[in-house]
This record gives structure tokens, C-alpha cells and sequence, in this order.
């Protein structure tokens, strides 16, 4: 594996390879030290979370970042090109991690540089690397990662964690089902692809229907950044709210997951009850990426 | 006698088979009206097809890049290179499986859109949707833009 670009590129041995690096760092069974490695965090768009778990992964192996936010403090503002940009750091750094707007980006990135480079978000279409700790925690949560009954809730359009966990789960027998607005329904490509892998997916407007059949919820936000009309994101902006009384009678082992930035998508007074998972699911994160850059370093 | 709907060419191209209403698009694709001289068939009856159209071209050879464009607008075409009235080299369209450059990739906010550099889609034969290989977005043939329209 030189890079990760998309949860299409990876098979079923090497998500499980990575996913049990991951365990093995976090048991403290393996210890990876890549001291005086960089790694490039290129966020072209904003970012916290992603973007400091990145950073404290480097951190706790031993290595450094250098990190770029936004494009005004570089020479793209100055009309350079991309790829002159991603050369130019290529030459400092030992790995490119990059967020961006645009669609396609980091798999160009890829091509333009020798070193690895990881897709940490290219607009609406993959997050390869919030699907992986997604998995993580579904396969802590749950001892197994095979023909489990998993929700997904909220923006299923334009949330692209959905899209790169859809195509994660492909090979372990998934039941999934998708709820939301019907305009906010999961891409037809992503459907397609999990019609020719045949994935047993279900659609439907109403979580309520579902939940007591769950063993994961996986919540996502509305994100008002990707609507161009804010009127379209004021009409869609409460749907699909999980309150704690929505809980009563669920499954023992079901957990929520949820991205993170949470708005109002789930009540706060969910996260006292043994279903949240989504803080722990965030420390998972960082677990993840340290397997993931160690991997792509040749560390592992 | 049957009458000849389309006369024959001394020297050129036959690009035959083509799914009918398809043959004005592909002369515009290939740029013929410009300087080539070329006849063009229409709704002509085709045991093959029912229905087909066909496009004979003086003194013009098509490049390998103009038969993948002509093959995924109708894959059913054929292409005849004629020398002297004679029939020197014959082939069916071969869908290609990777598409390099052919194509513009409909989604806006896609890299190959903001960038210099080549699309490249995939080609799904099973279904003949074509997929970027940059936002990973599907499409089918109708809904793309071939670069030499621009």
C-alpha cells in the first residue's frame, strides 16, 4: 500500500491488517517510533478534529507535522498551481496528508508526488480514513466486523464518511440501512457499487422503524456547507434528531456512532447512556491513523 | 438493381453500423465539416440493427482516440479502410476499458475540472457506465461531453 486514497483501493486483508495494527497500538503491543519523519497536513478546507488527530498520532510515534490551513497563506493565493505546490512540500515532508474541497484532489496528489499520500476528505466524495476508524469501532464495539445490522442517519448525500463506510463494509456481510430526507438519499453510484458487491441495503425516511433492530447507529450531521441555498438547508436542518427516548427497547450491543462536529443531530442527553459511542469513537481516530501512516512509512 | 443510397469513396474511411440518429453527432465529434469531404446515411435499414446510419469519408484515416470516442457513442459501429475501391483493413469498435482524455468529467468540482491535466474514466461494460477515476462519480455515456465538442 503506497497511499490512501479511496476505500475502493483496499481489499478485505488489508483493512483487516490495518485495523489490527491499529489494535496492536493501542494494546501497546506494537510501538512504532518514526522520529524525524514529517508528515505535510495540507487542509485546503477546515478541519479540527481530523486534522488534530492526524497531528497527535504523528506526535505519540515520535514524529513531527507541518501544518497548513487554508490556501491564503500559501502560493496557491499566489496563483501557483497545484501540483507545483505539492512538489514543493514533497520535498521537506515524508507523507502528505491532505484535506481538500475538491473532488478527485488527493488521488491527483498522489500522482504528482513520490511520497505517500493519505486522502484525508476530498469534498462530497471519500474520507478513506474516518471509514477505518469507523470500522475500528464497530469491531470493538461489537467483537466482529461480519453481518452486523447497521443504520445510517442524517445527510447520506453529501456526508462522504457514509459514502467511504458503505464501500468499507462491502465485504463483511453488512445488513445496512439508509435514512433521510429523500432529497439527501445516499449517491446512486454508491448504491450501484453496493448492488454489484450485494450488499443487502434498505432505504427509508423514518429511524424509528429501524432502531430496535440495530447493533449501530451511525449518525450524521446536515452540513450546511454543502448547500448552496441556505433556504435548502433551513428546511432539512431538525430532521432526524435522536432523542433518548428513541433508545428504549433497543438492542443491548448497539452503539451510535456519529462523525463529529454534532449540532443538534443527536440530544445531548443520549451520551450518559451505554449506546454513545462517538467520543470514544473520536479516540479510536487517532489509533487508526498512527497504523495508517506507520503503514504507508514502512514502519509495519 | 438496389439502389445505392450512399455512394462508395475511391480512398478514406467507412465507419459503418452506426446506431441510428448517432452519424451527425460522430461528424461533429470528428470535425468534419470543416474540410473533409463526406457523405452521411441516415435510418438506412441494417439486418443487423433494424436501423443504422453510416459515414464515408474521402482521404481520412481516423486515429485511435476518434474509434474509443466512436465506439462508446455506438458500440456497434464498424470501420472499413478503402484504397482503390478496395476494403484493405476491417474492424469492430472495442470499448476500452480506461478512457484517457476523451472526456470531460460533468462534475464541476471535480480536479480534472480545475487542474491541466487528463480525465481518465472507467468503463463498466456490464452496465456501460463510464466512472472518473479522480471524484469516482458514475455516469452513462449520454450524460458525458467529449473534449473535441469544446
Amino acid at each position: 500500500m503506497k497511499n490512501l486514497i479511496s476505500m475502493r483501493d483496499l481489499d478485505k486483508a488489508d483493512i483487516i491488517k490495518l485495523l489490527s495494527t491499529a489494535e496492536k497500538i493501542e494494546s501497546g503491543e506494537l510501538k512504532i517510533n518514526i522520529e524525524g519523519k514529517l508528515a505535510a497536513l495540507l487542509f485546503f478546507e477546515p478541519s479540527t478534529r481530523t486534522l488534530f488527530s492526524f497531528d497527535t498520532a504523528m506526535k505519540k510515534m515520535g514524529g513531527k507535522s507541518l501544518i497548513m490551513t487554508g490556501t491564503g497563506t500559501t502560493s496557491v493565493s499566489k496563483g501557483e498551481s497545484f501540483s507545483d505546490t505539492l512538489m514543493t512540500i514533497s520535498q521537506y515532508a515524508d507523507i502528505i496528508i491532505q484535506r481538500s474541497p475538491i473532488e478527485g484532489a488527493a488521488r491527483y496528489a498522489s500522482e504528482v508526488v513520490d511520497i505517500p499520500v493519505v486522502n484525508a476528505g476530498d469534498g462530497a466524495n471519500q474520507h478513506p480514513t474516518q471509514a477505518l476508524l469507523d470500522l475500528y469501532s464497530i469491531m470493538k464495539t461489537q467483537g466482529t466486523l461480519e453481518s452486523l445490522k447497521i443504520g445510517m442517519v442524517g445527510d447520506l448525500k453529501f456526508g462522504r464518511t457514509v459514502h467511504s463506510l458503505c464501500q468499507a463494509l462491502a465485504d463483511f456481510q453488512p445488513e445496512i440501512h439508509l435514512i433521510s430526507p429523500t432529497h439527501l438519499r445516499m449517491p446512486q453510484h454508491i448504491l450501484d457499487d453496493m448492488d454489484e458487491k450485494e450488499i443487502n441495503w434498505k432505504e427509508g425516511e423514518r429511524l424509528e422503524n429501524i432502531i430496535k433492530e440495530l447493533d449501530i447507529l451511525y449518525v450524521t450531521r446536515i452540513q450546511k456547507e454543502r448547500f448552496a441555498d441556505l433556504d435548502d438547508y433551513k428546511k432539512v436542518k431538525g430532521s432526524y434528531i435522536l432523542s433518548r427516548s428513541m433508545l428504549n427497547d433497543v438492542k443491548k450491543n448497539l452503539k451510535i456512532l456519529h462523525p463529529l462536529p454534532r449540532v443538534d443531530e443527536i440530544d445531548t442527553d443520549v451520551d450518559a447512556t451505554e449506546y454513545a459511542y462517538y467520543f470514544p469513537q473520536a479516540r479510536n481516530g487517532v489509533f487508526t491513523r498512527q497504523a495508517i501512516i506507520a503503514t504507508l512509512l514502512g514502519e509495519v | 438493381m438496389k439502389e445505392m443510397k450512399v455512394q462508395r469513396i475511391e480512398n478514406g474511411t467507412v465507419i459503418d453500423h452506426i446506431s441510428a440518429g448517432k452519424a451527425l453527432y460522430i461528424a461533429q465529434l470528428l470535425h468534419l465539416a470543416e474540410s473533409s469531404l463526406f457523405v452521411i446515411g441516415s435510418n438506412l435499414q441494417s439486418s443487423k440493427l433494424g436501423k443504422k446510419d453510416i459515414i464515408k469519408i474521402e482521404n481520412y484515416q481516423l486515429s485511435e482516440a476518434e474509434k474509443q470516442s466512436i465506439a462508446l457513442i455506438s458500440p456497434s459501429a464498424s470501420f472499413t479502410e478503402i484504397k482503390n475501391y478496395n476494403v484493405v483493413n476491417k474492424a469492430q469498435a472495442v470499448i476500452p476499458e480506461l478512457i484517457m482524455e476523451l472526456i470531460v468529467c460533468p462534475n464541476h468540482n471535480c480536479i480534472t475540472n480545475k487542474e491541466i491535466m487528463s480525465s481518465c474514466f472507467k468503463m463498466n461494460p456490464r452496465n456501460m457506465t463510464l466512472q472518473c477515476a479522480y471524484c469516482e462519480k458514475k455516469y452513462t455515456i449520454d450524460e458525458v461531453t467529449f473534449k473535441k465538442l469544446l
